[in-house]
């Protein structure tokens, strides 16, 4: 089964449910991090890398002895990622997209395809916890596939948990696409409210089950609930303001494991996911 | 004309929030929301809109049944995986990068322009406001992000206004890049946890690769004094200034509840005093003051 945890808004926990999950099941469980701008989950798991891996991304790469400037190449590129000047062609790579269609209508056979790095892979483990996350080059803009880089990685049975990036444009679909389940994190403030509705759309157009899970439960008014209710989106936990959680968090540390009546909580929740799904943990 | 762009890295710093104060606290600035995907400002400025336009963003892939005779070309060529065997297109899984269209023997897909969004030109109670809706699951953010920025520049000018406030949005990735370039000064919120360190430092290092200035203000500062401490002396080993410390106060959350900003809400509390000081200090930065002369 795969759940992505994900949130309109930056900074409701995201991450600290998906972490704080990953620790609190039993059994064999992977974490990926697919918010590869800003990737934070390996703060809290602190796993042992034993993998990096430069992802990269085709762009052209014209042999200029072969061309004879049909401009043909230009013409296709939606992205203004190529232009034929002269007798020379100059490529834009931070324009591509790597849709091929350049190498795929030059006539002379004079386009071939180079990788551009856009960030790198790592992976490793932690207490049982199986650890993958992307890093994206600072400076890049293109993150949709080293997010699919990540998710190229999900096992082909057992319990998968993405942390998904915030938003709801390219990056986040990329992350929550084909998953079983989606976790939304929200807190009940009028941000939260406004950004978990734009999530919940996202997630609709994707048609994948969803529930809520609302942090620093107690501050702020009662709407995110009304909301809820009236969309008929189970809440599946509450965790309320506790300056102990905040502080541990600012540390780095996960409180399902300092305090183990959470843990049970973390655990519970996995459970009624699978109930909602109809899937155990080991199914896909 | 200046730029000042709030960023955070991190998401839930209280970018916004703070962003929301300063415009109560500049005389007559023009606001600008950057965050196009998941938009926060409005609720706090609830800005009267008196002109939207549609966003035009790329194609997407259409296909004619009718003339389609299902030989698999697109589907080969589709590195998204968007066209399925059945030859129906998938439209969030659509790059938008029209090959199949340009190698269909039988002419049979079409290629309409999305629109993906709307971008708007409002009233609010602290001066006019440039601001976007990016359409839910669309792409082109950063497209959409300069445009609102240059419009915001336009009407800036057209107004006599010489400080654009804009909020920009979390990450470094797409979004963020088209958010900084050309700005005057960048502001970073972070807060002091392992996550905010994290992300801050990556935020400088964007801004650094776009050569824009960058200060820091810590908010919720009180959470963790270490991690405080750590954060200052980051700044100061990068020789950038820290403008401010924000003590965590639940009036943000009140003041959010309510529509207002914190000033609005509580002009006289610590928290409206502390505020007060760190723009004080934003506006006596280098990268704020440097040219003040030749343009009065
Ligand atoms: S691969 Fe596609 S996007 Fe890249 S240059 Fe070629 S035609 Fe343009
Ligand atoms: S399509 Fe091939 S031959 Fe024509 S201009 Fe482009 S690289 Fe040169």
């Amino acid at each position: 089964m795969i759940i992505s945890i994900a949130s309109g808004k930056g900074g409701t926990g995201k991450t600290t449910v998906a972490t704080n999950l990953a620790v609190s099941v039993d059994g064999p469980v992977q974490l990926l991090d697919c918010d590869v701008e800003e990737p934070n989950a390996h703060l809290f798991i602190r796993p042992s890398i034993r993998e990096t891996k430069t992802v990269t991304t085709p762009v052209p790469e014209i042999d200029l002895e072969k061309c004879n400037q049909c401009k043909k190449c230009a013409e296709i590129c939606r992205f203004r990622a190529i232009a034929v000047l002269g007798d020379t062609v100059l490529t834009f790579p931070e324009l591509c997209h790597s849709c091929g269609g350049c190498m795929a209508v030059c006539p002379e056979g004079a386009i071939t395809e180079k990788g551009r790095e856009l960030g790198v892979l790592e992976a490793g483990a932690m207490n049982g916890v199986s650890f993958v996350h992307g890093r994206l080059r600072v400076g890049e803009a293109m993150s949709p596939p080293l997010i699919r880089a990540v998710r190229d990685r999900t096992w082909a049975d057992g319990l998968t948990l993405i942390d998904a990036p915030p938003g709801t444009s390219c990056p986040v679909i990329a992350a929550m696409k084909d998953t079983d389940f989606v976790l939304l994190v929200t807190e009940p403030t009028p941000f939260g409210l406004h950004d978990l509705q734009l999530a919940v759309e996202a997630v609709k157009i994707l048609d994948i089950p969803m529930g809520l899970m609302i942090n620093r439960a107690d501050v702020g008014d009662d709407h995110v609930r009304d909301y809820a209710r009236a969309e008929g989106l189970p809440i599946l936990m509450e965790i309320p303001f506790d300056r102990q959680i905040a502080e541990s968090y600012s540390r780095g540390d996960m409180f399902a494991l300092a305090f183990p009546e959470w843990k049970a909580r973390f655990r519970e929740m996995i459970e009624k996911i699978e109930t909602m799904t109809g899937k155990g943990a080991g199914a896909q | 004309m200046k730029e000042l762009v709030i960023l955070s890295g991190k998401g839930g710093t209280g970018k916004t929030s703070l962003t929301a104060a300063f415009a109560t606290l500049a005389s007559g600035c023009l606001l600008c929301d950057a965050d196009v995907d998941a938009a926060d400002l409005h609720l706090l400025m609830q800005p009267v809109i008196r002109k939207r336009t549609e966003f035009q963003g790329g194609g997407v892939a259409v296909i004619d049944p009718q003339r389609c005779t299902s030989c698999g070309t697109c589907v080969d060529l589709c590195r998204w995986s968007a066209i399925g065997p059945d030859v129906v297109v998938d439209e969030i899984a659509c790059e938008g990068c029209g090959v199949c269209v340009d190698f269909c023997p039988e002419q049979a897909i079409d290629f309409p322009i999305k629109t993906c969004g709307q971008w708007f030109i409002s009233d609010t109670r602290c001066g006019p406001m440039v601001h976007a809706r990016l359409g839910i699951a669309e792409e082109n953010s950063g497209k959409l992000v300069t445009l609102v920025r240059q419009q915001a520049r336009q009407l800036a000018e057209e107004r006599g206004l010489d400080l654009i406030l804009t909020d920009g949005p979390p990450g470094v990735g797409c979004p963020v890049i088209a958010s900084v370039g050309g700005a005057t000064s960048v502001v970073i919120v972070t807060e002091p946890t392992v996550s905010g360190i994290h992300d801050m430092a990556r935020a400088i290092e964007l801004c650094r690769h776009f050569k824009v200035p960058v200060m820091v203000c810590i908010n919720k500062f009180d959470l963790n004094p270490d991690n405080s401490t750590t954060i200052e002396r980051m700044a100061r080993e990068g020789g950038l200034p820290v403008v401010g410390r924000v003590p965590f106060d639940q009036a943000f959350t009140r003041a959010m509840v309510q529509g207002k900003t914190l000033l609005e809400f509580d002009g006289n509390g610590s928290a409206a005093s502390v505020l007060r000081q760190v723009w004080a200090a934003i506006m006596n930065t280098p990268a704020m003051t440097a040219g003040q002369q030749t343009a009065a």
